[in-house]
């Protein structure tokens, strides 16, 4: 029987992998964003301890207006380049893709009512977002992966009625993965509060520009931070809607609430590994792990 | 003389020749005979084609709203850009293909108008920068010979009416400034609601009665050659037929103000349909003497961008 053994908040800012300069990416930097990188080496030495087959993540970068839609070809080698910020991301990714896992939770969520569809176009382009939050857990991508998009109900309805698909799909991921022989780590791919500013120092890892957009969306961070840390999920998908709409949440993606749902909505605490900004929208490295809930944040 | 220390002997054509509103998703491309209302669509590229022939513009300029840009505006600017290409929804309707032509020189010129009125801008020059879905379905059909050279704007998140109308202005800075005669390629949706079940395509039609009147109204002043009057109906379109993914539905904005702010101009809509529930059309317009001419309008003229003053922040 296959379990998640753990989960986390994983964002995706291409700088945080600009500014580690791993040798396939193309551009270099002097350094940057070290809170939020930092954040990350110490959620790959909490999954050191972690058993794990397959990383399963949620973008908010393949966005797809009819249904979830589940990478479904064994094997990708291309070029990533960042559509907003080419400057800073030009990433060579070869992956795998556990495509059978894939299947399974396609056809779990497909069961729960959701509209879905695999992924099958060998030239298909993996979504940096992916690709970021992989690579930041798991740099020299040695496990298969499960990526799932982002299907937008909060544009085309309204968030609830995201939640209500999210959370669906939550349930039937972690279906799929217990019918399945996997041990499965979630990433939720997403920032927090997502106001950017709109202009870049000539620097672009010039840390004396990089700061939270305004007070309010700071407020917004901790806020939502500190419910995850004091095991209050439950309370964080209800406060859900407000926080999408006054932080700008990138949470409209429903990669957060699809996480909380597939991990049980824990009542245990998360563990924050790091909290940053990045080009004015607030990040946060979190983890649950199920084995050790109940334990003291 | 101009960015690249080039000075074109004849600048008195300079300017845009002609406009063109196109749909930018794939189904005209990818499967045009799927029925009968994407062969009509596809059919209506080909007459804007045929439009272009005859009038024969010395450069392209696509502004797509599939490109979304956070930091100021991005402006295609690779010589021959090439890749293969696969939407990231329709994905299964198979790969597009590209080698585009684009004119750098150009690219830059826009580049350095747009930061003359205030704006922020960059030139895009990267192998294997994601190239969006609309502006390949628009360049394959429209100019899949590269007979013109083209350059591709990103559409600002960010940008409201001021932005949107100011950077239009830059652009027709940049094709007089080079003493070209441009033909202009918006890529837009109408009403924007897509189906978000699977839908054959001989059940395909626009997603309600309402956006279908909508995209008619749209259709009907265009048809008569009232940009500007149709750019000024911009707010209220956005929140009749546009799912808000966007500030505003800024493209007629940007066309207008790029194009001229008037209602002087020959409109021919080519075709009319839907593409997966969204309104897609083919239209054309044509600067001309005659036409419904200026009126008063409620939104102000713009020249120079001074920021957003913090409001959003």
């Amino acid at each position: 029987m296959g379990r998640i053994v753990y989960g986390a908040l994983a964002p995706h800012p291409p700088h945080l992998v600009y500014a580690e300069n791993p040798p396939n990416n193309e551009p270099e930097a002097e350094c940057g964003w070290e809170t939020l990188r930092w954040g990350y080496e110490r959620l790959r030495k909490a999954l050191e301890g972690v058993d794990y087959d397959t990383i399963v993540v949620l973008s908010p970068h393949w966005q797809t207006y009819v249904g979830t839609h589940f990478l479904g070809v064994p094997h990708f080698r291309s070029l990533s380049v960042d559509p907003i910020f080419p400057n800073l991301f030009r990433y060579h990714y070869e992956l795998d893709v556990d495509v059978p896992l894939a299947e399974a939770m396609c056809a779990a969520a497909n069961e729960a009512g959701l509209v879905t569809q695999m992924m099958r176009n060998p030239d298909f382009r993996v979504d940096y977002g992916t690709i970021v939050s992989c690579h930041l857990t798991d740099p020299t991508w040695s496990k298969p992966i499960v990526s799932i998009s982002s299907q937008r109900s909060a544009a085309y309805y309204s968030i609830e009625v995201m939640q209500e698909q999210m959370v669906a799909l939550g349930r039937a991921t972690a279906e799929a993965i217990a019918a399945s022989d996997r041990n499965v780590v979630l990433l939720a791919s997403e920032s927090l509060s997502h106001r950017h500013f709109v202009a870049e120092p000539d620097v672009p890892e010039d840390m004396s520009a990089e700061h939270i957009t305004n007070h309010h969306q700071y407020l917004w961070d901790m806020k939502l931070i500190d419910m995850l840390r004091t095991g209050r999920s439950q309370a964080v998908i209800d406060l859900m809607p407000e926080f999408t709409e006054q932080a700008v949440s990138e949470s409209d993606s429903g990669a957060l609430t699809w996480l909380l749902a597939a991990l049980g909505v824990p009542d245990y605490p998360a563990e924050l590994f790091g909290y940053g900004t990045v080009i004015g929208t607030g990040n946060a490295v979190m983890g649950w792990n199920p084995a050790q809930a109940g334990g003291a944040p | 003389m101009t960015a690249d220390g080039t000075d074109r002997a004849d600048r008195a054509e300079a300017g845009f020749v002609a406009g063109l509103i196109v749909p930018g998703l794939p189904h005209p491309l990818l499967c045009p005979d799927a029925c009968e209302g994407y062969r009509a669509i596809a059919d209506g590229f080909a007459e804007a084609r045929a439009l272009l022939e005859r009038i024969d513009p010395d450069l392209l300029v696509v502004y797509s709203t599939m490109w979304p840009s956070i930091i100021g505006h991005q402006v295609q600017a690779r010589p021959e850009p090439e890749w293969v290409h696969v939407d990231e929804l329709f994905h299964h309707l198979g790969s597009m293909p590209y080698r585009f032509r684009i004119d750098a020189p150009f690219a830059h010129e826009v580049v350095h108008s747009a930061e003359a009125r205030g704006l922020k801008a960059r030139a895009i020059d990267y192998h294997g920068f994601p190239i969006d879905t609309g502006s390949v379905v628009a360049l394959r059909l429209l100019n899949g010979d590269n007979r013109w050279p083209a350059t591709i704007l990103s559409s600002n998140v960010y940008a409201d009416r001021a932005e949107t109308v100011v950077f239009g202005k830059a652009v027709g800075d940049a094709v007089r400034t080079q003493g070209r005669r441009a033909a202009v390629i918006m890529v837009s949706t109408l009403s924007n609601r897509l189906f978000t079940d699977w839908v054959a395509p001989a059940d395909d039609r626009v997603h309600s009665l309402k956006d279908d009147e909508w995209n008619r109204k749209i259709l009907e002043f265009l048809g008569q050659g009232r940009l500007e009057d149709t750019a000024q109906l911009s707010r209220e379109v956005h929140r009749q037929i546009r799912v808000p993914k966007v500030v505003n539905f800024k493209p007629m904005w940007w066309l207008s103000s790029a194009l001229g702010a008037h209602n002087d101009y020959q409109g021919t809509v080519h075709a009319y349909g839907a593409l997966h529930g969204t309104g897609a059309a083919v239209v054309s317009l044509v600067p001309s003497d005659g036409g419904i001419g200026l009126k008063e309008f409620d939104e102000d003229d713009v020249e120079v961008f001074r920021g957003d003053r913090e409001v959003l922040a």
